[in-house]
């Protein structure tokens, strides 16, 4: 199955890259955007008998230990669809 | 003294480390490939500076789950020594043997010059070389050296005197001119609990001979082999 686990800096925690970017899109035009959070995507194929959610606390382990630095980042996953059902 | 000088892939500044304490020092050195779980009966465990695994995911995040950090954090349970120098220092914050964890640096350039560093603590293995109060200088050159924390952390790492260098200014202030990263408390070395795991974005490695122009580096690794720096300095 497949799915997509978002992890980005923290609300309370100041984002250089995020605030940078956010003055290079005021520079050109946009100054509605008031502030940016620069994360970064993942999408992960499991091979799982678990279909839809009951996935989801293995992908929560992964996020803790490795994908996401949880002193800085917080994380959010998406179960996008059940991949084991479609291979021939 | 028995020293190890953990070499991931990308690891750069392994063999600087390797010549501090061999040649400079003239303890007994090994290199400690990050796929062995064995520390060869080392004394010391040095994580070096570099790009561990291409900074992939985070600065050190990969190298904090190599088989080696597991024999690694075995050693400094068992209050062995580890020292983690730049890349070092980001993956014992990845593997969770210092607490916190550092963001790009503030303005997101990578940074390489001196700066200038208050000795908080001389009563540890790696510091006792220096006074509390004494300000070195060192080098820097990283992009993310940013250290960061929550409120309570922070509180607890001051209240434990966990902080071992601070950025200041050549005259030991502490001055948001003179943080070249953004580290929160100015921070730029916190050591463990018990004092055996030190962990800094400086590199002492480069500011270790006489031909380097600068030796205030060299009385870390003076210290924590047992040596007196100023013999060992001649040698440069």
């Amino acid at each position: 199955m497949r799915v997509r686990v978002i992890v980005y800096p923290r609300r309370e925690i100041l984002d250089p890259q995020g605030k940078a970017i956010r003055d290079a899109l005021e520079r050109l035009g946009f100054a509605a955007v008031e502030s940016v959070r620069a994360g970064k995507s993942f999408e992960l194929e499991i091979k799982s008998d678990e279909k839809g959610e009951g996935v989801r606390p293995r992908v929560e382990a992964m996020c803790e230990k490795l994908l996401a630095n949880t002193v800085v980042e917080d994380y959010e996953i998406s179960i996008l669809e059940a991949a084991d059902e479609e291979e021939p | 003294m028995k020293c190890g000088v953990v070499v991931f892939p990308g690891s750069n500044c392994d063999h600087d480390v390797y010549h501090v304490l061999g040649h400079v020092l003239e303890q007994e050195v090994v290199f400690l490939w990050h796929g062995e779980e064995n520390l060869q009966g080392c004394d010391l465990v040095v994580l070096p500076g570099g790009f561990s695994y291409g900074d992939y995911l985070r600065g050190g995040a990969l190298a904090a789950v190599s088989p080696v950090m597991a024999a690694v954090r075995r050693h400094a349970e068992a209050g062995g020594l580890v020292l983690g120098i730049c890349n070092g220092f980001q993956i014992l914050l990845e593997s969770g043997l210092l607490p916190g964890a550092m963001r790009r640096n503030d303005g997101l350039r990578f940074i390489c010059r001196d700066v200038f560093l208050r000795v908080e603590r001389d009563d540890l293995p790696f510091t006792r070389g220096y006074r509390a109060g004494q300000v070195v200088r060192l080098p820097i050159a990283h992009s993310e050296g940013n250290y960061e924390d929550s409120a309570t952390a922070l509180a607890e790492l001051e209240a434990g005197g966990r902080v071992a260098f601070r950025y200041v200014s050549p005259a030991g202030e502490l001055n948001a001119a003179w943080n070249p990263n953004g580290s929160a408390h100015a921070i730029a070395g916190v050591v463990n609990q018990e004092g055996n795991v030190l962990g800094m974005m400086p590199h002492p490695e480069r500011a270790a001979e006489q031909i380097l122009g600068n030796i205030d580096g060299l009385d870390l690794f003076a210290a924590v082999v047992g040596r007196a720096a100023s013999a060992a300095g001649a040698l440069g």
